[in-house]
């Protein structure tokens, strides 16, 4: 099949839409309500293309390809037309580009330019539309929602519906949801597939500076295993650049001290293991689900109470970081665990959630382990804001006590990675063998749900992967019917696990979260030590400080509890 | 000659009175080709236009008639169909027992049609049977390929349906239902043959007026404005007809009742529609039209849509402003 695009003959298959075809041959069309992971919205009106022997105009998102079509993409009616309608957007777009998670390049102001429309063709219809909070993690601001409904597509296929249309006067509005059976977990889906940045983070970017206002505070930050993959684009360089150098003498250059959280990913994956070995032996309960992601305990609190005691206890990463941070650390240190700032930056939001959850704070409430969370694209701003630019700086390298992190470290930040870190340490504890191959490739890649059998010993191990909530449901489902499906389950709330997650640098899609994830095994692929139990750091703390049950319990286990409704209006 | 009953719609030419004028032989024929064997009929009585009340009368007097033509659409398209009476809900509330009694046990079920306007598009109404929101959907695939829950389904209005039971008892004259309101001395529905300009069903009912006028027809929203020597033409869409007193009648009242129409009953999901009707009667309410701005909005409006709601808003406006108020578009 071929079609002929701008005097260009193209070779098609069936199915394909002209914007894909387009897409793959570098020609451009300019589209805003077109997501590659979602629904075809065909709302915005601008993708439009012209059909020789056809009258009007079609939108390329939504017309599949036939043989012989021979298409146009530029034209003085189409110019046109789409003019008036990115106008007409912008109508009900409250511009805050200096705040904006686009900071200016999105895709709206971009064929604005090329179109050389107004932003103000008509006056704002929406500016005295108000904000929602969504909890301590994120901000709905309704006065920039241009009605797309991609947010609304994506927590639905998060199997959430937390967002809904209603109906005031006429018109359908994005809002959170009123139903006491909904609640929001905090992913940040929506803010990641948002095309003008309606949604933000809490204090994003108003407070990214708080944590170096302190007065007389030793400042810590820590970064999760996704970041150095990630953050590189928000300061132009290729999707999957590793950073990790880069990102300790960035906040070196904040005059802070820059500890590397796959460091205690390696914590967590031994206690994860252990666990997970206790649970087999005893048999119960089973399966065991990861907690590392919050926006995944959330879900489960909220919506399936009845699986809180499959729940790992361990802590996720940076939560035993912070914690170490103000007890091992600060002792070393001879500091006040009082005069410590922890910060965190995440690849999330739910972990602003997370660190105002009471059952993570130390000292019956007394030390919090993390005081500030700063997702990648607020931590990018800070360093922007502070005229650091963490291209052009000279990579350093960690400093002790917190050294070089494992390959399994680092792999946390990709769906399937904690799965296969605490398999390779699993496996060890139950054999007393190392593992002949490292790789658990079936658990690796960006399907909403990987499934494996692993032999260790004869006993065969049954292990699911999960990305994206709704997949969570569907193995859930299973278990009700099968309780004895699984082994143990790894869950990660955000499309392809952190790399995906939404603090993020947007845009995101497919190909890019596949990047970015990509670096992350080529890391631990480069890694002289790949399992946790073999990081220097992992052996010396235990002998050194995790020599009794009260500091491992204290430091990186929890508790969980059914919840309530959190986010009302 | 032993003709089946589809020969026999395309023998005597019935098209949709829904306002799309299909041929429905057409329709049925597709629905009947489809493999699958699950089929839906889907009996459309959301009018949603105002001014135009057809099959409400056919609600009121042919009860018995309709259920008929439903159940013969069932048996055509084969398959083991199941029908649905979609009813919009002041007629839902007001009919509902009635044909309760009507249906008994046979396969279809009643509906009540929860938007306004919207549900009367056909993949609008098969996206509210399934209980989402009525938004039309992309096509193709259409209806009649992949309609309720994925399945073929054919959808007809109430009209359209009374009168294929009418053409398999042999009784159907070539007529069609008119709503005719407005200036005249009685309103009401007539049914006349299909062929009549719009001047000879006015005459037809002594409804013809005497004073200056013009008219609205197909539909008392979203359909054309004729002036009085315009009226040699047939009548289009759903069928209604409604007079305007040319002195006495204020363009603007009449504009804005349009547009609060549209602005409500449309889906809002694409933004021509959406932002546009909404931009029409901000101008309209202000008394302030700005030539360029009207001509870009019923420009994207009639080019760029997502479904023939949006597509036919400029029409009445159009026709109003340049015909009756004078203003060069
Ligand atoms: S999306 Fe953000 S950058 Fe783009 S116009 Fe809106 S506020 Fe500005
Ligand atoms: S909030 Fe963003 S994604 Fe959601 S409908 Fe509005 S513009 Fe679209
Ligand atoms: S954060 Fe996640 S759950 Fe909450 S509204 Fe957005 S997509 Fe839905
Ligand atoms: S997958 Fe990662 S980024 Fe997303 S909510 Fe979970 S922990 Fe946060
Ligand atoms: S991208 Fe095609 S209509 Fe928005």
């Amino acid at each position: 099949m071929k079609i002929t695009i701008n005097n260009q003959k193209i070779a098609v298959k069936e199915g394909q839409t002209i914007l894909e075809v387009a897409r793959q041959n570098k020609i451009d069309i300019p589209t805003l309500c077109y997501h590659s992971d979602l629904t075809i919205q065909a709302s915005c009106r601008l993708c439009l293309v012209e059909i020789e022997g056809r009258p009007g105009l079609y939108t390329s998102c939504s017309t599949k390809v036939e043989d012989g079509l021979v298409v146009k993409t530029e034209s003085e009616n189409i110019a046109r037309a789409r003019k008036i309608n990115l106008e007409l957007l912008f109508a009900q777009h409250r511009e805050e580009c200096a705040d904006c998670i686009y900071h200016g390049r999105c895709q709206a102001l971009k064929i604005c330019r090329q179109l050389k429309g107004k932003i103000n063709g008509f006056t704002d219809r929406k500016k005295d539309k108000p904000t929602f909070k969504f909890g301590p993690a994120l901000e709905f601001d309704s006065s920039k929602c241009i009605d797309c409904r991609l947010c609304v597509d994506m927590c639905h296929r998060q199997g959430i519906d937390f967002l809904e249309l209603e109906y005031h006067d006429g018109l359908y509005e994005v809002v959170p949801s009123k139903d006491p059976k909904k609640d929001c977990i905090y992913c940040g889906q929506c803010l990641m597939h948002c095309p003008v940045g309606a949604f933000e983070g809490v204090g994003e970017y108003e407070a990214i500076e708080k944590p170096l206002q302190e007065e007389g505070k030793t400042v810590v930050f820590q970064f999760a295993p996704s970041i150095r993959t990630t953050i590189g684009e928000e300061f132009g360089m290729p999707y999957g650049s590793v950073v990790t150098g880069h990102l300790f003498a960035g906040i070196h250059a904040l005059g802070a001290k820059a500890f590397d959280t796959s460091i205690a990913a390696d914590v967590t994956t031994v206690e994860e293991a252990k666990e997970l070995v206790e649970r087999l032996e005893k048999k119960e309960p089973l399966p065991m689900f990861t907690s590392c992601c919050p926006g995944w305990v959330k879900f489960c609190e909220f919506y399936y109470p009845e699986f809180i005691p499959n729940l790992t206890t361990v802590r996720s990463p940076h939560m035993i970081m912070g914690g170490l941070i103000k007890t091992y650390w600060a002792q070393k240190e001879g500091l006040d665990p009082k005069n410590i700032i922890v910060v965190s930056i995440m690849p999330c939001l739910a972990k602003k959630y997370d660190i105002t959850r009471e059952e993570l704070w130390l000292d019956k409430g007394a030390l919090k382990p993390v005081d500030y969370v700063l997702t990648t694209r607020e931590f990018a701003q800070l360093l922007r804001k502070r005229k650091i630019n963490l291209k052009e700086v000279k990579p350093e390298e960690p400093v002790a006590p917190f050294p070089l992190p494992t390959g399994a470290g680092v792999i946390y930040g990709a769906s399937g990675g904690v799965m296969e870190s605490a398999l390779r340490t699993a496996y060890e504890k139950i054999t007393g063998k190392t593992l002949p191959q490292l790789e658990f490739k079936n658990v690796r890649g960006l399907q909403g749900v990987k499934k494996a059998v692993v032999d260790i010993a004869g006993r065969k191990l049954k292990v699911a992967v999960v990305n994206g909530t709704i997949n969570a449901r569907k193995i859930l489902a299973e278990l009700k019917i099968d309780p004895h499906a699984y082994d143990y389950i790894e869950v990660m709330a955000c499309l392809g696990g952190c790399i995906g997650g939404g603090g993020q640098p947007v845009p995101v899609n497919e190909e890019i979260r596949q990047q970015r994830a990509a670096s992350l095994y080529q890391v631990d692929e480069k890694s002289v030590i790949r399992c946790a139990h073999n990081s220097p750091f992992v052996k010396n703390l235990y002998q050194e400080y995790f020599n009794n049950q009260d500091n491992i319990k204290k430091i990186c286990h929890t508790t969980f509890k059914k919840k309530n409704k959190e986010v009302n209006r | 000659m032993n003709l089946d009953l589809i020969q026999k719609i395309a023998q005597v030419n019935l098209l949709g009175r829904g306002g799309a004028a299909f041929p429905t032989a057409k329709k049925w024929e597709m629905v009947k080709n489809e493999p699958g064997k699950q089929k839906y009929v889907i009996c459309n009585v959301s009018e949603g236009e105002p001014k135009v009340y057809k099959d409400g009368y056919i609600l009121e007097n042919y009860p018995q008639e309709l259920i008929s033509g439903i159940l013969l659409a069932m048996k055509t398209i084969g398959g083991s169909a199941k029908g649905f009476l979609y009813l919009r809900k002041d007629y839902y509330q007001k009919y509902q027992e009635k044909f309760l009694k009507i249906i008994g046990s046979a396969p279809i079920e009643i509906f009540c049609e929860p938007g306004g306007y919207l549900g009367g598009d056909e993949s609008a109404a098969c996206e509210a049977i399934e209980g989402r929101c009525t938004e039309p959907r992309q096509k193709p695939p259409y209806p009649t390929q992949k309609g309720l829950w994925g399945c073929p389904t054919l959808i007809n209005n109430a009209e359209t349906l009374y009168y294929v039971d009418k053409i398999f008892k042999n009784s159907y004259k070539n007529t069609r239902l008119y709503s005719v309101n407005g200036n005249v001395e009685k309103s009401g529905v007539y049914e006349f043959n299909v062929d009549l300009t719009i001047a000879q069903v006015l005459k037809e009912n002594c409804n013809f007026p005497k004073i200056d006028f013009f008219v609205q027809v197909g539909g008392g929203a979203s359909g054309r404005i004729l002036l009085a020597n315009e009226l040699d033409q047939p009548v289009s869409g759903a069928g209604s007809i409604t007079v305007y007193d040319q002195k006495k009648t204020d363009p603007y009242q009449l504009m804005q009742e349009w547009s609060e129409f549209f602005v409500r009953e449309n889906c809002d999901k694409c933004t021509p529609c959406r932002e546009g009707t909404l931009r029409i009667r901000e101008m309209v309410a202000k008394k302030k039209l700005e030539v360029k701005v009207l001509q870009d909005l019923f420009f994207v409006l009639e080019q760029t849509s997502f479904c023939s709601l949006g597509k036919s808003v400029p029409t009445p406006f159009y026709d109003l402003l340049t015909k009756v108020m004078g203003i060069k578009l």
